[in-house]
């Protein structure tokens, strides 16, 4: 892109020079392209090297049979693809994880943006407050699950104590008891862990926002509501549409909350897509070619979501 | 290693090496051998080990692999030839990991052993595929029924006497329940766990004369009178809210530890952890009755096998011959409480305990079993696997839907 762009004009700008000088920019230009590439090349080699070929590898063995134990036994498509599609668990674990992503999404963002707001201003406490909100960040998603685990626990938590104490419920609660539950439980869990990344993110696109333009809204007499809506939102939107994406690509690929937290249960009402690829490959069936075909249309629906949600944020910029 | 596995994933050119089969004692030359278990069996592993390390040249190296990560950890070595000389596998798991050909055939090997009809039969016919043996038993783990004497005294049961019937359980368990103590229950079972289910109920079953699986493992046998009338206990005290609260969401990672906290009264439970179990409460153990009567356990554990990849498999028998030596079956297994699968060593110096006696005995009853199946795993042990289904449907959930539950394993039994 920047190369195109520098070499363009100088010729329409100094048009009757044009022959003499024309070697030496297309030497420099073609030193800059070189440089370019030099600068892309350690990006494109790890793209190559942990992305490329093991997609090609990962797309081999959806086209082949290939079982744990026994190795690549030839080709076996298409029965790898319909074989994962019509797992009896490939449905209900699609339309769980798009209910837990919409959940997921709306809810964190909403949360980070409110956090984002109340810490926005340099107040007394704000420092305190914005720490406070990060540290679960510091925490790894796994060991937080196990954490959570214990709290949810009926045998050791503490959630249950007070309420007991409080009289709200006298027997415990069982938090991950039904798929309602072990659902909003896991949702928790991840706001707990996530919000004060996203909010840290949005803090970031709020405080890039130049302080003249809420002036001048001031000085118009709009109101909090109106500066938010027609001000803060909208000059807010790249950061949110960052956060969007982030968000909405972790949990289409939700895995270890659930691993540890729910193991897919109650009766397989919280089976995410990628456990549904884990358990396919490694508890039971063990066929590495029907994991890899249901990998490869994940990989494929992430791709489309991706593509739409980019096109989405270059629209909005345009306009 | 996906390339690996590409390169090498074809050759099934048959072990690496197929030594002297009849050399009846193996070599003992100073080798290193490697060794590969699962995390649940790494205390037993590491006695047995050291033992062996301590009074031979050959040397064995042991790797202790966590239990969720144990296949995917095979399966990756299987395919790329990289197995270990040695490694243990879980015993539902034999009949699969056998007939993809992990293992080398030891038949002959096992022959020579003039000792080897006094072995553990339950787990040498799980480590039989198409009349050849792979495995011999690595450590046993058997399930019993424990119940906590304290617990009936205060009931006013007799604390010498477990549950001999099914029936007898149930009462037993309603009655701690009904001493109405805080954090105390009657009985307590891994709710959302196969695995627990297939340890535990399964001998209920067998002790009550009936089979859980028929056809060689192809077609489930769990919707008959007798499977109803098993369920119907746990029913019935899951009505009376005498299984203690978390059971259904018991994915099997805590489902011993309620009892060692001594808050329940009654409950099937592994054999080894006995010792565990009574440092924190008076433990009473019988074995797991029937509807009307009869014992069964579930001869769980591992097998252990030499690796379809081992260069040295005549050391790597000597150790296997070794396990089941008296050295290792009574010196290092029995003399720290693990049942011996030899039946001769059954009664030996260390068993003095009643209990202990109990459960070796048990080890070896009519009824004792392993279930064989090909597709154990997906039909009973995988998360939210058909027999989990059946089980919480009959326990908690809409009981009227057993025949197409019991249908639903037989279809994962026969993918």
């Amino acid at each position: 892109m920047a190369t195109t762009h520098s070499t363009a004009p100088p010729p329409t700008e100094d048009g009757p020079r044009r022959p003499a000088v024309r070697p030496r920019v297309t030497r420099r230009a073609r030193a800059r392209r070189r440089q370019g590439a030099l600068y892309a090349a350690p990006t494109a080699l790890f793209l190559i090297v942990f992305f490329v070929v093991p997609v090609i590898l990962v797309f081999r063995m959806s086209v082949s049979d290939w079982g744990l134990f026994t190795g690549d036994l030839g080709l076996n498509a298409p029965e790898n693809f319909t074989k994962a599609l019509d797992d009896r668990l490939f449905w209900p674990a699609v339309w769980f994880t798009l209910k837990y992503t919409v959940v997921t999404t709306v809810i964190l963002l909403g949360l980070a943006l409110a956090m984002a707001l109340v810490v926005q201003e340099s107040g007394r406490w704000s420092a305190f407050v914005r720490t406070s909100f990060l540290v679960p960040s510091a925490l790894g998603l796994a060991s937080a699950s196990l954490l959570f685990y214990a709290l949810y626990s009926p045998q050791a938590s503490p959630f249950n104590a007070v309420l007991e104490w409080t009289g709200i419920s006298e027997d415990p609660v069982s938090f991950l008891g039904s798929p309602d539950r072990a659902l909003w439980s896991t949702v928790a869990l991840v706001v707990w862990r996530f919000a004060g990344f996203y909010m840290l993110l949005l803090l970031v696109g709020l405080q890039s926002i130049p302080g003249d333009v809420y002036e001048a809204a001031r000085l118009d007499g709009a109101s909090a509501l109106q500066t938010f809506r027609r001000i803060t939102l909208p000059l807010l939107k790249p950061s949110l549409a960052l956060c969007t994406i982030l968000c909405v690509t972790g949990s289409l690929l939700a895995f270890d909350q659930f691993y540890i937290l729910t193991k897919g249960g109650p009766d397989n009402s919280t089976v995410t897509i990628v456990q549904l690829v884990y358990s396919m490959a490694f508890q039971g069936s063990n066929d590495l070619g029907r994991a890899a075909a249901l990998s490869i249309v994940v990989l494929g629906g992430l791709i489309v979501l991706n593509a739409v949600q980019f096109l989405g944020l270059r629209g909005d910029k345009d306009a | 290693m996906t390339a690996a596995l590409g390169a090498c994933g074809g050759g099934s050119d048959g072990p690496a090496a197929t030594g002297d089969a009849s050399n009846v004692e193996g070599v003992d030359d100073g080798t290193t051998l490697t060794l590969w278990t699962r995390a649940p069996l790494e205390a037993q592993a590491n006695l047995l080990v050291d033992a062996y390390n301590a009074s031979h040249d050959n040397q064995v190296e042991l790797t202790v692999v966590p239990n969720d990560d144990y296949v995917a950890k095979v399966g990756a070595a299987a395919g790329s030839g990289d197995l270990p000389d040695l490694f243990a596998a879980d015993v539902v798991y034999l009949p699969n990991w056998t007939s993809a050909g992990l293992f080398s055939d030891i038949t002959e090997r096992i022959g020579n052993l003039d000792y080897a009809d006094q072995i553990n039969p339950a787990v040498l016919d799980a480590g039989t595929y198409e009349d050849q043996q792979y495995v011999l038993p690595f450590v046993l783990d058997l399930s019993v029924m424990f119940y906590n004497k304290d617990l009936y005294r205060e009931a006013g049961l007799d604390p010498e006497q477990g549950p001999t019937t099914l029936t007898e359980f149930r009462d037993q368990a309603l009655a701690v329940q009904a001493l109405n103590k805080p954090d105390t229950y009657g009985t307590y079972f891994g709710g959302n766990c196969g695995g627990c289910g297939v340890f535990t109920w399964f001998p209920m079953l067998w002790a009550s004369g009936e089979e859980v699986l028929e056809d060689d493992g192809t077609t489930a046998n769990l919707a008959s009178d007798t499977a109803q009338d098993v369920y119907g206990i746990w029913r019935d005290l899951e009505d009376a809210g005498a299984i203690a609260p978390g059971a259904a969401d018991e994915t099997g990672a805590t489902w011993t530890a309620a009892f060692q906290e001594g808050q329940i009264g009654v409950m099937p439970y592994p054999a080894t952890l006995l010792q565990t179990a009574d440092e924190t409460v008076d433990v009473g153990v019988t074995a797991i009755p029937g509807i009307d009567g009869g014992t069964s356990t579930f001869v769980g554990g591992d097998g252990l096998g030499i690796s379809k990849d081992s260069d040295t498999p005549d050391q790597a028998w000597n150790f296997m011959q070794w396990l089941m030596s008296e050295d290792a079956q009574v010196e290092v297994l029995a003399a720290n409480n693990v049942t011996p699968a030899r039946a001769d060593f059954l009664d030996n110096s260390y068993a003095t305990d009643p209990r202990v006696q109990l459960i070796n005995e048990v080890s070896t009853a009519a009824d004792s079993q392993t279930p064989i199946a090909l597709n154990f795993q997906q039909a009973f042990n995988a998360v939210g696997s058909p027999w989990s289904t059946l089980f919480r449907n009959q326990v908690f959930g809409d009981a009227s839907t057993l025949e197409a539950d019991n249908e639903a394993i037989t279809e994962a039994l026969q993918q």
